[in-house]
């Protein structure tokens, strides 16, 4: 019992980040009708943005050791501890948390630039055309990515409050000892806090609403005056930007590095065509699902029975969806169903 | 249905298709021999054309030692990989090319071709034909197993289907199948390898184990040869696929697929062979590789590898039998030159301006050369696709409309 609990926490928090991925995907294709290959770019985006503010916070002076007495000692001291004392070393030990101001205005304005800059010209294109040229465009954000921060990943922490973790068997009032970390309960509960504001940003404000009506018939919408088209810049701003949430918050969960865009846009993709192309809540539900069925397959159990199944779980539950239902999970008839 | 009405309709079907390779859609009457369709897929009687374009196309290869040397790129080690990733991209156009499936695991076959020919090496023999049968093949089975699946969806459900299937067989070759494929280290031939059939003939010990024709080392030119050789096989099959009906209806599935089928096809058969076809293209562009290189790892099969060969294709032109071609000589062409680009060498080559404005070129240039050469990749890819998604084939036609424009405006004036 507890290690079926465990595996399936294990595979939300993954789930998490695929749902908030596959969310944005199916956001774009939904207003946009674009496949975007460069999601996973954006993803990989919003970590950089945490990186890039840790590396801003930690900017470093040499200073003397005054804790070595009997020998001339040097040692960095990052700017923000000089001037604030305690409070600047919270504010860096806050970083991830604090990363999320820096994403959210930052990876507005790259996602609106993208859809002005590149993506509009591709709406009549073919979808082989739009999936080449946001394949090229993830290549170099990925290599810009790779100049600037190099190529080897790097570690950043969660909060030392969150570092922890959280006992979860006490907290049920389960018999056995069940610990979890504190940071992938709180990427968990952030995803789903996110989930949900884009879900109410969709369905209970009047701009969602006209957002929605645009998804469903675009030129009516247009013809009662309403010009949709900045609409959708906008949604695809905020699929940027849940993308780029998604990657600030699950640094402490893995290190980031150059190419995490690309792993996770695979499998995001997987789950988009899992959930059902053009469904927001079909992304959701498979991205959770995806996730704790990998978790489940990882365990040494099913593993001794089916050498490798973790590696591959995924992929064969997208193909055997795709062959079997073609529309997805929760995806609606007649909605890319060739 | 009536012959006569199937002929009317196919040839409606493909008229649309970019007609400036089929040789007779330029002739003005309508073929009135029905072109065998079904089972029975006999290619037409080669016409002088295709024999003299795979010569001059073989001319052009063979020369490359000669006319690659004022461009510094006349040593074997590169042109045997223009060679193999030309064979490729030339197998991989006969499926996005021709049929319009866009396939993004063709890297998976480049892998399986490279293992299955390091694995001849181990355990047949060091020759180089028993290796190129067996990966030809080998992929071959994979591409029908692959495809016949893939092949049930198309558009984007196909691009991910396939992407699935290749990340399933990278993720596999590193993990599960390493006693397969070596993991990490990657498979390399060693000293004391069975190969049954050496030893059959003579002794299967050899010193440094090379890949070898009937005693021909194939290292340096001789490898070069060697790929030269199969290019113009693949290209002269390439060009008796294009040019055959078989190479019309991809073609006219390519063009309104939904047609072909309310015509009387059914187009699966079809795209499954042109799929197996170009996946056999890419075991044999694999198993050239094991050849002059004998070591296949699983990094070849990695899904921007599959993109590499996309971007080759899309570069030169899809759905022309030369320009994928191009595309990937330009491609390693540049890869090789940049990447060979260092800090120094760029300062020396911008040592004329004057020391400030020198130091700001070299850091502006500097992150596209070197370390940095995917990132030119990745701009090139955007622009191509923006400005020229014919490819270089479709910019050549443009200059030539722009010059024949050009003279016939001046003569009216």
């Amino acid at each position: 019992m507890d290690a079926i609990l465990l595996q399936v926490l294990n595979g939300l928090d993954k789930g998490g980040a695929y749902a908030l991925i596959a969310l944005g995907l199916t956001l774009t294709f939904g207003t946009l009708g674009v496949v975007n290959f460069a999601h996973g770019a954006l993803f990989m985006l919003g970590a950089f943005c945490a990186v890039g503010l840790q590396e801003v916070l930690t900017l470093s002076v040499r200073v003397r050791d005054e804790s070595i007495t009997f020998f001339e000692a040097y040692k960095e001291e990052p700017y923000l501890v000089l001037w604030f004392g305690d409070t600047g070393a919270a504010i860096i030990d806050w970083v991830v948390p604090l990363s999320v101001l820096v994403t959210i205005p930052l990876m507005l304005l790259i996602g609106v630039a993208f859809e002005r800059g590149l993506i509009r010209f591709f709406y009549k294109r073919p979808h082989a055309e739009q999936i080449l040229v946001t394949f090229g465009l993830a290549i170099v954000i990925q290599e810009l990515i790779k100049a600037g921060f190099g190529a080897n990943p790097i570690p950043i922490s969660a909060p030392e409050i969150a570092r922890g973790s959280a006992d979860i068997g006490a907290m049920l009032g389960l018999s056995g000892v069940l610990t979890y970390p504190w940071w992938r309960l709180i990427y968990l509960a952030s995803s789903l806090f996110i989930i949900g504001g884009v879900f109410a940003f969709l369905n209970l404000t009047t701009y969602g609403m006209v957002v929605r009506a645009g998804m469903a018939d675009r030129e009516t919408v247009q013809l009662l005056g309403i010009n949709i088209q900045r609409r959708f810049t906008v949604v695809f701003g905020l699929a940027a930007v849940v993308a780029g949430l998604a990657g600030a918050l699950y640094t402490p969960i893995l290190t980031p590095n150059y190419h995490i865009g690309m792993d996770f846009l695979v499998l995001s993709f997987v789950v988009v065509v899992v959930g059902g192309m053009g469904s927001l809540g079909g992304a959701v539900l498979a991205g959770f699902l995806l996730g704790i069925l990998q978790s489940f397959a990882s365990l040494n159990e099913v593993k001794s029975i089916l050498p490798g199944i973790d590696q591959i779980i995924i992929y064969l539950v997208a193909v055997v969806v795709l062959l079997a239902r073609p529309r997805g999970l929760l995806g609606r008839r007649g909605v890319m169903e060739a | 249905m009536d012959t006569t009405n199937t002929t009317a309709d196919l040839k409606s079907a493909t008229m649309d298709a970019d007609t400036h390779s089929a040789h007779y859609h330029t002739k003005s009457e309508v073929p009135t021999q029905l072109p065998p369709l079904g089972p029975d897929m006999r290619p037409l009687w080669p016409p002088k054309v295709d024999i003299l374009m795979t010569v001059l196309f073989g001319i052009a290869v063979f020369s490359m030692p000669i006319w690659l040397q004022p461009f510094g790129a006349a040593y074997p080690d590169l042109m045997q990989r223009f060679a193999i990733f030309g064979i490729f991209a030339i197998g991989f156009n006969i499926l996005f090319g021709l049929t319009g499936y866009l396939s993004f695991g063709h890297a998976a076959f480049l892998g399986i071709g490279s293992y299955a020919a390091v694995w001849s090496f181990k355990l047949l023999s060091l020759n180089v034909v028993p290796a190129i049968i067996l990966s030809v093949l080998i992929a071959g089975v994979f591409a029908a197993a692959i495809g016949y699946v893939s092949l049930r969806r198309s558009g984007i459900y196909f691009s991910i289907l396939t992407l699935a299937f290749a990340q399933m067989c990278y993720n596999l070759a590193y993990s599960v199948l390493t006693p397969i494929t070596n993991g990490e280290t990657g498979l390399r031939v060693l000293r004391n390898d069975p190969r049954v059939l050496d030893a059959l003939v003579g002794s299967s010990e050899v010193a440094i184990p090379r890949a070898s024709f009937f005693g021909i080392s194939m290292t340096g030119m001789a490898g070069f040869w060697a790929c030269a050789v199969c290019l113009m096989i693949a290209f002269y099959i390439a060009l008796r696929i294009t040019r055959s009906p078989f190479g019309m209806m991809l073609r006219g599935i390519k063009s309104n697929q939904t047609r072909m089928a309310y015509v009387g096809f059914n187009t699966r058969p079809y795209t499954l062979v042109a799929f197996i076809v170009s996946g056999m293209y890419a075991g044999l562009a694999g198993a050239l590789l094991a050849v002059v290189d004998p070591l296949a790892g699983a990094e070849r099969m990695q899904w921007t590898a599959s993109g590499e060969v996309v971007l080759m294709t899309i570069l030169g032109g899809a759905g022309t039998l030369l320009g994928p071609f191009i595309g990937a000589v330009l491609i390693k062409y540049f890869e090789n030159i940049f990447s060979a680009l260092g800090h120094t060498t760029l300062s020396d080559a911008f040592s004329f301006l004057p020391d400030g404005v020198r130091e700001f070129a070299v850091s502006i240039v500097s992150p596209f050369v070197g370390e940095g050469w995917h990132l030119t990749l990745g701009v090139l890819f955007v622009l191509v696709v923006i400005f020229l998604p014919g490819g270089l084939a479709e910019g050549f036609r443009r200059i030539g409309r722009m010059f024949r424009g050009g003279n016939k405006s001046e003569t009216s004036s």
